[in-house]
């Protein structure tokens, strides 16, 4: 059957992570990423709605089963808020989820509920690099194998939280495949920049380099599994932060043509500009049931997960550089201004193509 | 639950129309391209024996309730699969379709059971819906056809032209069906005096005038039709008595009704052409030895490919706004927004994607050799019939605006 309707534990995650999104990460928005720094208070509230301890079994400190779909429900309503502070709120899921989708039994036990049960603290993961033909499936950072260990090798960017992390996942390529690696804070060889990564957008997060020279790891580090279903949640998750940053971009343009007066009329009333927010929502409509049915694909473990996670990120991509921009442009010059926000959300619409691996949930 | 499930009912019924598409309609495609407003009466007449067979009057949606509503859906599915096989055959499938609609959406149940039981006969039967005339398309308020009451009688007496009337030839001259015509009873008060009036096969002063030459769907007939003093009796103005004396725009309304149950419809006429593109597309390129590498990073896809992917995200994006339109219909949730939305999208996409295809393929494109170039044509009408892309956007902006038609015009 079809059915486009969450269910009532969806809707009612739903609205919690709306109220948060809507009266506490929206209005801290700007500040954050004027003054690069979220209030740490800010993280741990959105933390607390318990949308990552949700999706973890109670065997390792959850309380839920994971669901995509769930996932897709809870990003899109976090990003609505602020993009910058979803990532943030999410981060300890980028070495959770790994874990939980490809890990083995001793390393979930192991590594999951001091995630789970503990206040947000830095849990992170590394898999960018920085070339301009970044292909997750194809790594420069490599593993080889040194008796017991891997040695790992390369060079990681847009690591959120690395100085401050506990532990992260990194990913590298062994013999020929992206498997992720478990590296422990202070790991010899681990080098993490000196300073913070400077970026277009997303300046409210602190995001740094990492070198692996010549890291070494335990066997028993090594995630076992599938790098694939990783990949898929990786993708439906940011392509599901891109629809509620483009959903933020479209309503406050929108509403802001309702208000501003032209020619006797409003901006609204005008049908070049009432055209670009129909094609606005009608995209953002079609990109997230697109990524609905990835995630339900996700869920329902059918083999074509990856393809549909892929098509549905870069319909996303292109989304939401169209509606961020359009926001922008509907309100002219004003949209420039960084007092308004739609600037901040075309910079983190530009940003989407490039994201991949900083969301999962 | 959010779920994304084919119902296995409308699966098998896919599977049925999947091999009529490809034995009755895709053989004879070309014909019908290049001999146009011959009827293509096997088709027809396989698809009414068909249709009798698995005990369904017509392709319309029936009012009996059994489990969850999926009348909608099928039809979607149906309508989207036949598109695949022919866009233009398609239109010829007999059976309730756009005249059908209105009644349903807009008729009471003694109108609905006399005008569409019809369809359950033998032999095949058409209806058509009669909105444009020669001075106003996408202004539906400006209609000048009239309707005046004659008391003493007690029918309708029916004055004006309409034209691009689809299948309006099958449904007058070829089958004892029936045409809805959308007429005023009171031409000063604009869209306030609009209402659906039947017309059926047969009833003096109703003529069909001419047959149209288009650029695509040539298999399907685009006719006008003359209304001279056409008499009918009074109940076939659809919708209950009141609707004659009634001052609000109740007649409007119900064409707007009408839309939101068919331009899903409509839209998933273009959503099937699109698939059929895209699918020869791949097909052909695989022959070139062309393969589509999903996964990578854009940077390292060839141009090609990139169009290929684009394509297959726009056409997986608007066929399921067409499937939320649908189901949203079935479920009784009001959808005029996206109805129109997934109108939109689906006219965008089929056009993009047809003429990406004829564009990517060259000198094969365009060759008549193949059947790209005619599906480019045929998209075309999908962005323009049952309102055109920007007359969806219009009622998109103002849903989206909380605009009345008053306010953004």
């Amino acid at each position: 059957m079809y059915s486009f309707e969450p269910s009532e534990e969806q809707k009612m995650l739903i609205d919690a992570i709306s109220r948060y999104s809507t009266s506490d990460l929206r209005p801290a928005a700007h500040d954050a990423e004027e003054n690069k720094e979220l209030p740490p208070k800010l993280i741990s509230k959105g933390w607390e709605l318990g949308v990552l301890q949700a999706s973890i079994p109670e065997a390792y400190g959850g309380f839920g089963e994971r669901s995509a779909v769930t996932g897709v429900l809870a990003a899109e309503a976090m990003a609505y808020g602020d993009l910058a502070g979803a990532l943030a709120v999410g981060t300890p899921g980028l070495f959770a989820l790994p874990i939980l989708l490809s890990g083995s039994e001793e390393q979930k036990k192991q590594y999951l509920p001091p995630v789970i049960e503990a206040d947000w603290r830095g849990y992170t993961a590394a898999l960018l690099e920085p070339s301009f033909d970044f292909d997750p499936n194809d790594l420069k950072t490599t593993a080889t194998t040194d008796g017991n260990d891997y040695i790992l090798k390369g060079e990681k960017t847009f690591v959120p939280f690395a100085t401050s992390a506990e532990a992260m996942i990194v990913f590298a390529k062994l013999d020929g495949a992206t498997k992720g690696f478990i590296v422990l804070k202070g790991a010899a060889g681990l080098k993490i920049g000196a300073e913070r990564e400077k970026f277009m957008g997303l300046n409210a997060l602190p995001f740094f380099k990492v070198t692996l020279d010549g890291v070494k790891v335990p066997k028993a580090n090594l995630l076992e599994g599938d790098f694939a279903p990783v990949l898929a949640a990786m993708r439906v998750s940011i392509a599901a932060m891109a629809i509620g940053v483009a959903r933020a971009a479209f309503e406050y343009s929108r509403d802001y043509a309702k208000e501003r007066e032209v020619f006797g009329v409003k901006v609204a009333q005008k049908q070049a500009i009432a055209f670009m927010l129909a094609e606005m929502a009608t995209e953002i409509e079609a990109i997230r049931l697109l990524t609905w049915e990835a995630a339900w694909v996700i869920d329902a473990n059918k083999e074509d997960a990856s393809k549909q996670a892929y098509l549905s990120l870069t319909g996303a991509v292109d989304m939401a550089m169209m509606v961020t921009d359009r926001a922008v442009q509907i309100l002219g010059g004003h949209g420039y201004i960084r007092e308004h926000p739609v600037e901040l959300w075309m910079r983190n619409g530009r940003g989407i193509a490039t994201f991949t691996g900083l969301a999962m949930v | 639950m959010i779920e994304f499930e084919i119902p296995e009912k409308i699966a098998g019924i896919c599977t049925v129309i999947k091999s009529v598409a490809d034995n009755m309609m895709r053989p004879v495609s070309r014909y019908f391209d290049e001999h146009e407003h011959e009827i293509p009466w096997d088709y027809i007449t396989f698809m009414q024996t068909a249709t009798r067979a698995m005990g369904g009057s017509s392709m319309a949606p029936s009012e009996k309730r059994e489990g969850p509503r999926l009348g909608f859906q099928r039809l979607a599915f149906m309508v989207e699969m036949l598109s695949w096989g022919d866009a233009g055959i398609y239109l010829d499938t007999p059976g309730g379709m756009l005249g059908s609609a209105a009644v349903s959406a807009t008729g009471t149940p003694e109108q609905k059971e006399r005008f569409l039981a019809r369809f359950k006969n033998e032999t095949p039967t058409f209806d058509a819906m009669c909105m444009t005339e020669p001075q106003c398309g996408s202004d539906t308020s400006a209609i000048r056809t009239t309707a005046v009451l004659d008391k003493d009688e007690s029918q309708w007496i029916l004055n004006g032209e309409k034209i691009f009337v689809t299948a309006g030839h099958k449904a007058m001259v070829d089958s004892k069906g029936f045409i809805v015509i959308w007429a005023t009873i009171d031409p000063k008060a604009g869209r306030a005096g609009m209402r659906p009036f039947v017309v059926e096969a047969g009833t003096p002063g109703c003529q069909v005038t001419k047959l149209e030459h288009k650029l695509g769907i040539r298999a399907s007939d685009t006719v006008s039709i003359v209304l001279q003093d056409c008499r009918i009796p009074f109940d076939n103005i659809l919708g209950s008595p009141e609707v004659v004396t009634d001052k609000a725009t109740t007649g409007f309304k119900g064409a707007m009704a009408t839309f939101d149950a068919t331009r899903p419809i409509v839209a998933a006429q273009a959503i099937g052409l699109a698939r059929a593109a895209l699918e020869l597309l791949k097909e052909m390129l695989t022959e070139k030895g062309i393969t589509i590498r999903y996964g990578l990073p854009r940077q390292k896809l060839t141009s090609i490919e990139k169009d290929v992917i684009d394509m297959e995200v726009m056409l997986r994006s608007a066929w399921l706004l067409v499937i939320e339109a649908v189901w949203m219909m079935d479920n009784g949730k009001p959808n005029s927004l996206e109805s129109s939305m997934c109108k939109v999208r689906a006219g965008d996409v089929v056009n993009k994607i047809t003429q990406k295809a004829v564009e990517i393929m060259g000198p094969l494109g365009y060759s008549r050799e193949h059947l790209l170039e005619k599906w480019f044509r045929d998209a075309k009408i999908s962005d323009i019939y049952e309102g055109t892309g920007q007359i969806n956007r219009l009622v998109v902006a103002r849903q989206i605006l909380g605009y009345r038609s008053s306010e953004l015009r």
